[in-house]
């Protein structure tokens, strides 16, 4: 994997020279938020429910192996297998091992961030199993060779045209179909076979309930309950944060997670999974790959309540403007900004920078993560393991220095009263220059408030002046 | 009561006339009000960035100029919010304890402690569209945020309201930010100045002649944006309003 910092601000610039799918991904994650809003009015305890959620998650973090342990004990007498993957790899080949044993050419999955993180797809593929990703925008991301553009609608960066297109290459459907319908129609078709003939099932897991040993699958297309139950073979793949405690905790959960993703009350899908099926077999690979680490990290730790919903990135108004793919990273928008630095530090240093720390994506979660606040801390920490740009850091410290010179800053001004001024001009043009690309420069002024000053409370001014 | 005036780097070079409304009208509201002359900046840009050190020389400057301060008060959502959440560069000794506890953003100030009651010099004959910048909104709370679902008040509409003749447009997304974000409107620049022409334009089409604020660094920005799209609309600050101004 390339470690070279991924270049957000070029990315998002080649997104937006595209107006008519600038305009679509704006307007329709803003309409996900304006859902989400009208949920969010119709349930007075809204508040009350995002604190709980978010009491509940703390909790579990703080006792996790506790909790993952009294699931295992839990989930082996419901007979389900339970397997422990530190990271990707280890995943990768638990997964690969399972199939093995069973024989299995054929896997057909619904949609898991986990498994993306864990780049599983082309792992398998080499060892002869065939992936297809039910989920229609997963499906749509996977003939098309790309990562997910968001956690929740992983094609909403793309248009209905981008879709015909894309299936007129694989299902060799009319390009020119424009009603998203007849597409649903083609994917259905498509897929339908493939799930009747599959050797086994993969899901993720939304919530792992440690009392029962069982977990919860949420979806919109029931693509998820075809994967676990057409095949006799059910593997989810599962991040270990995703425990809550009890099952009386999952109300408080499942009436978040669907309002602050899509603006609906509750998914079409809400499934419990308690065991394998009749002569089946299910396995639950929990995934490590920096979760634990993450867990110690002062700042950070409260990044594992997320639960997945997405909110943060339909409400960022850098992500609906910038697309998801612009982050270069499994996770994007807000959520991805504070957790892709945990996975690489370099290569994901420029994306706590994608923010403007509006604050609106804290305002939206529902378990009350600090997102902004987080990304203000990130940029510190990166600061401090230098992961700056020299340029801006030596910029920001030339800057610094200056700001604490009241002559020389004031010098700094006045020499250039008329003009851009408040750092050393050869600093400045290089670096403030991308100011004027989109956009004017402020108006030159005659005086500065300081010089007015001097001139119009010359009793206050001289006071201060003697004071000094 | 002394009060120590800090008018940000940005006002002081490039919008005066905001800081000059600040300082006038203070003082039309009886207040006993200082500029110390050796201010610079709070530290916002070296904090925002990440470069937490190089904020100290800053912060430090900040509290030699304003601790003999009552409080102080700043026509600026971000730098109070910098001032009173962030100003951690330095030794929290008790004098910096003082400055950050007694920091105010003018809104603010006039809202919640000189709880200002009337403007009776104050008339504006033009339709406004409010921009609260995310600093004074969700850091600050001067407004209640759309996104919480809270029983909506907004402190600087209860002063805008005071003032004669003046009217409001709303625009679509009132809350969204502009795309200022500091060193964010340079190092993404092309996201930057989309989000402020979104913003502007919004304002526009909902009928605005002046998009009105009390942050200036957010309307240094919007105004970049709006003149580059040729959307014809005119900025100022609320202070300038509260003062008196006629446009």
């Amino acid at each position: 994997m390339s470690n070279r910092p991924v270049n957000h601000a070029r990315a998002a610039e080649k997104f937006l020279e595209d107006a008519p799918h600038l305009q679509f991904h704006d307007e329709r994650l803003w309409d996900m938020r304006q859902k989400r809003d009208d949920q969010m009015h119709m349930l007075p305890e809204w508040q009350e429910l995002r604190t709980e959620a978010s009491r509940i998650k703390e909790h579990t973090l703080a006792r996790l192996p506790e909790y993952l342990e009294r699931f295992e004990e839990n989930a082996k007498k419901n007979g389900i297998h339970v397997h422990w993957a530190r990271d990707g790899a280890e995943h990768n080949r638990i997964v690969g091992e399972i199939l093995q044993a069973h024989n299995a050419r054929s896997l057909i999955k619904s949609k898991s961030m986990v498994t993306e993180e864990c780049d599983m797809r082309p792992y398998l593929e080499k060892r002869g199993v065939t992936v297809t990703e039910t989920d229609l925008g997963e499906r749509i991301q996977q003939l098309d060779d790309q990562l997910p553009s968001h956690i929740v609608v992983p094609a909403v960066h793309k248009l209905t045209s981008d879709v015909a297109r894309i299936f007129a290459k694989d299902y060799k459907t009319d390009p020119d179909i424009r009603d998203p319908h007849l597409l649903a129609e083609a994917q259905r078709q498509a897929a339908r076979p493939v799930i009747l003939h599959a050797d086994a099932g993969m899901t993720g897991g939304n919530f792992v309930v440690a009392e029962t040993g069982t977990f919860v699958v949420c979806t919109n297309e029931g693509n998820a309950d075809l994967s676990a139950t057409v095949p006799n073979l059910h593997i989810a793949t599962i991040g270990i944060e995703r425990l809550v405690p009890r099952m009386a905790d999952l109300g408080v959960f499942i009436r978040l997670l669907s309002r602050s993703a899509l603006g609906s009350p509750i998914t079409q899908y809400t499934t419990h999974f308690r065991g394998p099926q009749k002569g089946g077999e299910m396995h639950v690979v929990f995934v490590d790959n920096g979760r634990s680490a993450r867990l110690g990290m002062e700042d950070f730790w409260t990044s594992l309540k997320c639960i997945r919903c997405g909110a943060c990135m339909n409400t960022c108004p850098v992500y609906r403007r910038s697309g998801g793919l612009s982050y270069g990273a499994v996770y994007s928008g807000p959520i991805g900004a504070i957790i892709d630095p945990t996975f690489n530090e370099r290569k994901y240093s420029t994306l706590p920078y994608a923010s403007t720390l509006n604050g609106s994506c804290t305002n939206v979660c529902p378990v009350k993560i600090n997102i902004h606040e987080q990304l203000y801390k990130w940029r510190r920490v990166l600061v401090q393991h230098h992961e700056m740009p020299f340029v801006k850091r030596e910029i920001m410290h030339m800057a610094g220095k200056l700001m604490g010179q009241p002559k020389l800053y004031r010098a700094a001004i006045s020499a250039t009263e008329t003009a851009l001024g408040t750092l050393p001009r050869f600093a400045l043009y290089n670096w403030l220059n991308p100011w004027g690309k989109h956009r004017e420069n402020p108006h030159p002024v005659k005086q500065t408030f300081h010089a007015w000053y001097k001139a119009n409370r010359t009793d206050k001014a001289s006071k201060t002046e003697d004071s000094r | 009561m002394k009060i120590g005036l800090f008018i940000p780097c940005y006002i002081d070079a490039f919008y005066p006339q905001a800081g000059i409304a600040t300082l006038e009208l203070l003082e039309k509201l009886g207040q006993d009000v200082e500029y110390p002359l050796d201010q610079t900046c709070c530290g916002q840009p070296m904090g925002n960035s990440g470069c937490n050190s190089d904020a100290a020389a800053a912060e430090a400057l900040f509290v030699r100029n304003f601790a003999r301060f009552d409080k102080i008060v700043m026509p600026s959502g971000s730098c109070t919010h910098h001032v009173r959440d962030n100003f951690d560069a330095i030794p929290q000794t008790d004098e910096v304890r003082h400055v950050r506890e007694n920091t105010y953003e003018l809104v603010e100030f006039l809202h919640d402690i000189l709880k200002v009651e009337e403007f009776p010099w104050a008339e504006f004959n033009h339709t406004v569209g409010l921009h609260n910048s995310c600093g004074t909104l969700r850091s600050l709370r001067t407004a209640s945020m759309s996104e919480l679902g809270e029983k909506p008040f907004s402190k600087p509409m209860d002063l805008l309201t005071k003032v004669k003749g003046i009217r409001f447009a709303t625009p679509k997304r009132p809350d969204e930010c502009c795309g200022f974000g500091g060193t964010f409107s340079v190092t993404e620049e092309a996201v930057s100045a989309r989000m402020g022409v979104d913003k502007v334009r919004d304002h526009y089409q909902a009928g605005a002649e002046y998009i009105v604020s009390a942050d200036s660094s957010c309307v240094m920005h919007q105004q970049g944006c709006a003149e580059r799209a040729g959307i014809p609309i005119r900025f100022i600050h609320i202070a300038q309003i509260l003062n008196g101004a006629r446009s």
